[in-house]
C-alpha cells in the first residue's frame, strides 16, 4: 500500500506503487516532488522519452494526481455549482475537462470529472481541493472523500498505445472513444485472478492515449505486462520533462506555470480567469448559477484585459520567460511567455504567453526578448513572435476510433 | 402569480416595517409578509401567564433615534410612552444602591462626587463623539477597495467627521475605539457599582465580557444611535405597542401587511429575484425582495446556496450568530421589596452587576458553555408605569439575563430549571421576599428566541455586534450595503449595518438603498 508506516518526518515524500519498477529504468536518479510524492522528471534523456510519446508509446506515472470521490443525492448539483461546465451533460462512462473559479471568477484549479454513475463522480485535480470543495458543499447533501492513495494511475500515451493495451490482453480497448472511460480486465502473468482496471481515453499529450486507474496492489503487475510487451516496441517510461514538451505542443496549460491558482496568489491582479486563459469554451453561462458566474459575465461585458495565446517564435532558441514587446525597440511591453519549447515534431519554436488584449488576435506580431548563452557569453536578441492558433500539434489519431493498428 | 407589488419585505420586525414604510413613501407598492400572527418580531408584547403580558425580548426603548420616531409619525400612529427618562439603579447587596440618569447626576454627586464629575465628562464626550458617529450609522457603509467616487467620498466624510471632533477628542476616540470597556472604566471611575453598570451597558446582548477587547464599541454604538443622549423609555403596552405603531405607520403609507404568512423560499429566475413562495405554497411576485430575516436564514434557508458563490456562502456561515442572552419573565402577586430601595426607585432600570469583575466572572462560565452561576441582570417592572400589563394589583418583572450560552452544556431541556433557580437566587440576594410573590415564570433561552422569533442562533442583534462584524463587514462583504449578490434581493434586518437593538436605522438605510438603485 502507499501509506508508509514510517512517520511523515522520516518520509516527507511518499513513493507511488510504480516507484520501485520505475527506478529500474532510471539512469539518472532524478526526482521531483509532486503533490507529496517523489516522481521522476527524466529517466534517460528528455528527447528519447519525448519521441516515445510521439512515435511509439510511453508510460507516465500519474498516481500523485489528487483524486476525490464525490457522491450523494446532491453530487450533480454540487458539481454544477462548483465547475464552469454543465455536468448535467456528463453521462456515466464520460469524462470532462473543466475548471473551477473563486467568487471573483478567477481559476482555483483545473481537472477532470469522471461520471461513474448517477450522482457518483471522481474528480482529478492538480492541487488538493478539500477546503474549497467543502466550502462549496455547504447547503448540499454530498460526500467528498479523497482517494488519492487508494488509486494508482498510469498514463499510456502515443500512437501505438491501443496496440500496447490490446497486447497485454485488455480486450475491447479500441472501442473506447475520446473522453470515455470503462471497466476492463487484464490477465495476470502466471495466472491468478485477472486485474480489473478503469481505463479512460484521456491524457495530457494531445496524442492517442489512455489513462489506467487501478488498485495499488495491481500496479506492478500492470507495469510489468506493459513493459514486457513494449520492450521490443520502443515503449519507455517518461518523466515530467518530456511530458512538459508534449503538453505544450498540445496547447495544454499547467498550474504554477501558465497560471497561479487564485487560492495561492499573494499579489493582487495575478489571478487568472478562464477567459484570460483562453478557456471560454469551458464556461456554460446557461446552466444556472455557479461560483464566479456573475464575475465572469462582468468580465465578458468589460472585455478581456489579457489572454493566453500560442506563439511561433523566430529562431530555435526557446523563449523561456521572455518578455514580449510591441516593437523590436523594446519600449512597450505587451506580455510575457509562460511556457516555451523547441518542438521536435512541429519543427517550430513554440511558446504559450499571456498577452495584453490589443495583441491577442491570431496573426499579431510581437517581439520576444531572448537571451542566448554562448559558453557564458550572454547575448540579448529581439526576435519576432507571431500569435498562432492552438493546439500546435493535433494529429487526427488522437480522436480516431478505433485507433490504427500498427 | 400576481404582479401587484414592487417590493416584498420578508418579515415584519421593526426594521422590516420601517423599511416598508419608507419604500412605500418612495412610491413603491409594498407587501410585508410576517410569519407570526403579530408584527414586530422580537419587539413584541406577549402574554406569558394568564393575564400577564410583557415585552418578549428588548424591554426598553432607547436606541431609536428621535428623528426617526418623528419622521415615521409614531406618536400620531398611537405610540405612547408610559415612562420616559428611567433612572438606572445599580443594586448593591448591602443596600448602598447607586442611582443615576444621564440628565440628573445629583444623587450620584452626593455619594461619589468624583464619579459624578467623571460621568458627566464621559456623557459630554459621548455627545460630542456621536456627532461624528451618528451619521455613520445613518448611511449605507462604504465599500472598501473600490474605485467608486461614492465609496471614497463616504470614507472621507467619516474621517472628516472624526477629525472635526478636534485633536483631543479625535485622539481619545481612536485610542479607546477598540478597547476593553473594563480598562476605560478603570481609568475614569471609582465606584465598583458605577463601573459595573456601565460595563453592563457595554456587554448587554453580546458574547463578550468587560475585559474583552472591542467592548467599548457597544457604548459608542448606543451613544451614536441616540445621538449622545440615551433616554430609557417604556412604551405603553410594551415594545409590541411600538411595533403596532410602526405597522400603522406602514399601513397609512400604503403598505399591505400580512401576518401568519411565513415565507418558505425566495424565488429566483434567470439570476434575478422574482418573488417569494409562502409555506402555504402560494407565490407572490415582485422584482425586489427585502429580507428582514437574519443573514443565515435569508441566504441559506430562504434563498439557498445554489444562487450564491461558494466563498460568499462560507462567509455567511462564519458570521457569529449564537446568542448568549436570556430573558426571564416573572408574574408577581405583589410588588417585591428590594432591601434599601424605596418603592419609587423600582420604576427605574435595576441592574445586578455590582462590579465589572462580577460580570467578567459571570462571563467566564459562558466561555466554556456553562450558564453563569451568578448572572448579570437588567430588571424592569413595567407594571409600575403601565399597570394594564398585569391583572389589577399584580406586577410583571422583566429580566434580561447574561450569560446563557446558546449551546449550553447538557442542553437547555436539562438546564432550564437550574438556571431559573440561579436567577431567582441571585435576585433573592437583593429582594429576599421576591420568590414568595412569584406566581409564574417564563425563561426564554437563546434556542427559545431562535424558535419563537425565527432568528438563527437566537442572537438579539442577529449577529454579534463587534468590530469584525461592523459597518462594511456586516454581515459579510458582498452584502454589507443592503444589496446582495443576487440582483433584486436586499437585507434590512439587524444583521446588517448599523445593527441590532430596537433602532430602525437598518430598515431606513436599506429602503434608501433600494430606492437609489431603482432610480
Amino acid at each position: 500500500m502507499l501509506t508508509e508506516t514510517a512517520p511523515h518526518f522520516r518520509q516527507p515524500l511518499l513513493k507511488t506503487p510504480f516507484h520501485e519498477r520505475q527506478r529500474e529504468y532510471s539512469q539518472l536518479d532524478s526526482y521531483v516532488p509532486w503533490a507529496g510524492y517523489s516522481t521522476f522528471d527524466v529517466f534517460t534523456n528528455v528527447e528519447q522519452e519525448y519521441f516515445s510519446v510521439r512515435n511509439a508509446s510511453s508510460l507516465y506515472d500519474l498516481t500523485p494526481m489528487v483524486k476525490y470521490r464525490v457522491s450523494g443525492p446532491d453530487a450533480l448539483r454540487f458539481l454544477n455549482r462548483l465547475v464552469t461546465r454543465d455536468m448535467g451533460k456528463l453521462s456515466p462512462g464520460k469524462v470532462a475537462y473543466t475548471v473551477w473559479c473563486d467568487d471573483a471568477g478567477k481559476i482555483i484549479d483545473d481537472g477532470t470529472v469522471f461520471c461513474l454513475a448517477a450522482n457518483d463522480y471522481r474528480v482529478c485535480t492538480a492541487e488538493r481541493q478539500l477546503d474549497w470543495f467543502e466550502a462549496s458543499a455547504i447547503g448540499y447533501d454530498v460526500e467528498i472523500r479523497e482517494i488519492t492513495e487508494e488509486v494508482a494511475a498510469l498514463a499510456v500515451q502515443g500512437p501505438i498505445s491501443a496496440k500496447l493495451l490490446r497486447g497485454v490482453g485488455i480486450a475491447g480497448i479500441e472501442r473506447l472513444k475520446p473522453f470515455e472511460h470503462g471497466e476492463f480486465s487484464m490477465p495476470r502473468a502466471g495466472g491468478g485472478p485477472t486485474v480489473t482496471l478503469m481505463v479512460s481515453r484521456t491524457g495530457f499529450t494531445g496524442d492517442l492515449g489512455y489513462e489506467l486507474w487501478m488498485q495499488p496492489q495491481d500496479a506492478e503487475a500492470v507495469w510489468d505486462a506493459l513493459m514486457e510487451f513494449g520492450r521490443t516496441r520502443a515503449v519507455r517510461p517518461i518523466g515530467s520533462k518530456a511530458l512538459n514538451m508534449v503538453r505544450i505542443e498540445a496547447g495544454f496549460i499547467l498550474p504554477k506555470v501558465d497560471f497561479v491558482s487564485a487560492a495561492h496568489t499573494l499579489y493582487l491582479g495575478t489571478e487568472r480567469s478562464p477567459i484570460e486563459l483562453g478557456l471560454s469554451w469551458l464556461i456554460d453561462y446557461k446552466k444556472g448559477h455557479f461560483t464566479g458566474r456573475r464575475a465572469l459575465l462582468q468580465e465578458v461585458a468589460r472585455g478581456p484585459r489579457r489572454q493566453l495565446v500560442g506563439l511561433d517564435i523566430e529562431g530555435t532558441k526557446p523563449a523561456y520567460n521572455a518578455l514580449l514587446y510591441t516593437e523590436a525597440s523594446g519600449r512597450r511591453e505587451a506580455g510575457s511567455v509562460t511556457s516555451a519549447i523547441w518542438s521536435p515534431t512541429c519543427k517550430r519554436n513554440l511558446a504559450l504567453a499571456m498577452v495584453d488584449a490589443p495583441f491577442i488576435a491570431t496573426g499579431s506580431t510581437l517581439w520576444a526578448e531572448v537571451y542566448l548563452n554562448r559558453e557564458l557569453v550572454w547575448e540579448r536578441r529581439m526576435v519576432r513572435a507571431r500569435v498562432v492558433d492552438r493546439p500546435f500539434f493535433a494529429p487526427a489519431r488522437r480522436r480516431t476510433t478505433p485507433p490504427a493498428d500498427f | 402569480m400576481n404582479a401587484t407589488y414592487d417590493a416584498i419585505v420578508v418579515g415584519g420586525g421593526h426594521n422590516g416595517l420601517v423599511c416598508a414604510t419608507f419604500l412605500a413613501r418612495g412610491g413603491k407598492r409594498v407587501l410585508v409578509l410576517e410569519a407570526a400572527d403579530h408584527v414586530g418580531g422580537a419587539a413584541a408584547t406577549r402574554e406569558f401567564a394568564p393575564g400577564f403580558r410583557v415585552s418578549a425580548c428588548a424591554h426598553l426603548l432607547h436606541l431609536m433615534p428621535p428623528g426617526l420616531v418623528q419622521e415615521l409619525g409614531l406618536e400620531k400612529h398611537g405610540l405612547k410612552l408610559a415612562a420616559r427618562s428611567l433612572p438606572t439603579v445599580a443594586l448593591d447587596e448591602a443596600g448602598a444602591h447607586l442611582s443615576y440618569e444621564p440628565g440628573n447626576l445629583e444623587g450620584l454627586a452626593r455619594t461619589s462626587p468624583k464619579d459624578a464629575a467623571a460621568l458627566s465628562d464621559w456623557y459630554a464626550f459621548l455627545q460630542r463623539a456621536s456627532r461624528a458617529l451618528h451619521p455613520v450609522l445613518s448611511a449605507t457603509p462604504p465599500r472598501l477597495g473600490t474605485d467608486a467616487w461614492r465609496d471614497r467620498l463616504k470614507l472621507l466624510s467619516i474621517g472628516f467627521g472624526i477629525r472635526r471632533l478636534g485633536r483631543k477628542d479625535m485622539r481619545e476616540l481612536l485610542r479607546i475605539g477598540a478597547m476593553p470597556v473594563h480598562d476605560l472604566l478603570e481609568e475614569r471611575f471609582e465606584s465598583p457599582l458605577l463601573k459595573g453598570a456601565l460595563a453592563l451597558d457595554a456587554v448587554l446582548g453580546t458574547n463578550l465580557g468587560p475585559r474583552s477587547p472591542g467592548t467599548l464599541v457597544s457604548l459608542l454604538y448606543r451613544a451614536a444611535a441616540s445621538q449622545g443622549s440615551e433616554v430609557l423609555s417604556l412604551p405603553e403596552g410594551g415594545l409590541g405597542a411600538l411595533s403596532d405603531a410602526l405597522a400603522r405607520a406602514a399601513t397609512s403609507a400604503g403598505v399591505e401587511v400580512r401576518t401568519g404568512a411565513p415565507v418558505a423560499r425566495i424565488l429566483v429566475r434567470e439570476d434575478r429575484v422574482c418573488g417569494v413562495a409562502l409555506a402555504s405554497g402560494e407565490q407572490v411576485s415582485a422584482a425586489t425582495v427585502v429580507s428582514n430575516a437574519d443573514p443565515k436564514t435569508t441566504f441559506l434557508a430562504l434563498l439557498g446556496a445554489e444562487h450564491l458563490d461558494a466563498g460568499f456562502t462560507r462567509r455567511v456561515t462564519q458570521v457569529r450568530t449564537r446568542g448568549f442572552t436570556a430573558k426571564l419573565h416573572l408574574a408577581l402577586d405583589r410588588l417585591p421589596q428590594f432591601s434599601g430601595l424605596a418603592e419609587a426607585a423600582l420604576r427605574g432600570r435595576l441592574l445586578v452587576a455590582p462590579s465589572s469583575d462580577y460580570i467578567e466572572r459571570a462571563y467566564n462560565h459562558a466561555k466554556y458553555g456553562e450558564f453563569s452561576e451568578q448572572p448579570m441582570l437588567e430588571v424592569t417592572i413595567p407594571t409600575l408605569a403601565d399597570p394594564a400589563l398585569a391583572p389589577s394589583g399584580k406586577h410583571v418583572m422583566s429580566v434580561i439575563v447574561q450569560y446563557a450560552p446558546y449551546a449550553v452544556k447538557g442542553g437547555w431541556e436539562v438546564q432550564r430549571e437550574p438556571f431559573t433557580e440561579r436567577i431567582l437566587a441571585t435576585l433573592g440576594r437583593y429582594a429576599p421576599q421576591l420568590r414568595a410573590a412569584v406566581s409564574a415564570t417564563q425563561l426564554l433561552t437563546p434556542p427559545d428566541i431562535e424558535r419563537e422569533f425565527r432568528i438563527n442562533g437566537g442572537h438579539w442583534h442577529h449577529a454579534e455586534l463587534t468590530l469584525d462584524q461592523f459597518m462594511m463587514v456586516r454581515p459579510v462583504p458582498g452584502a454589507a450595503q443592503y444589496q446582495t449578490p443576487v440582483p433584486g434581493l436586499y437585507l434590512c434586518g439587524a444583521g446588517c449595518h448599523p445593527g441590532g437593538g430596537v433602532m430602525g436605522l437598518a430598515g431606513r438605510n436599506a429602503a434608501r438603498q433600494v430606492i437609489r438603485e431603482a432610480a
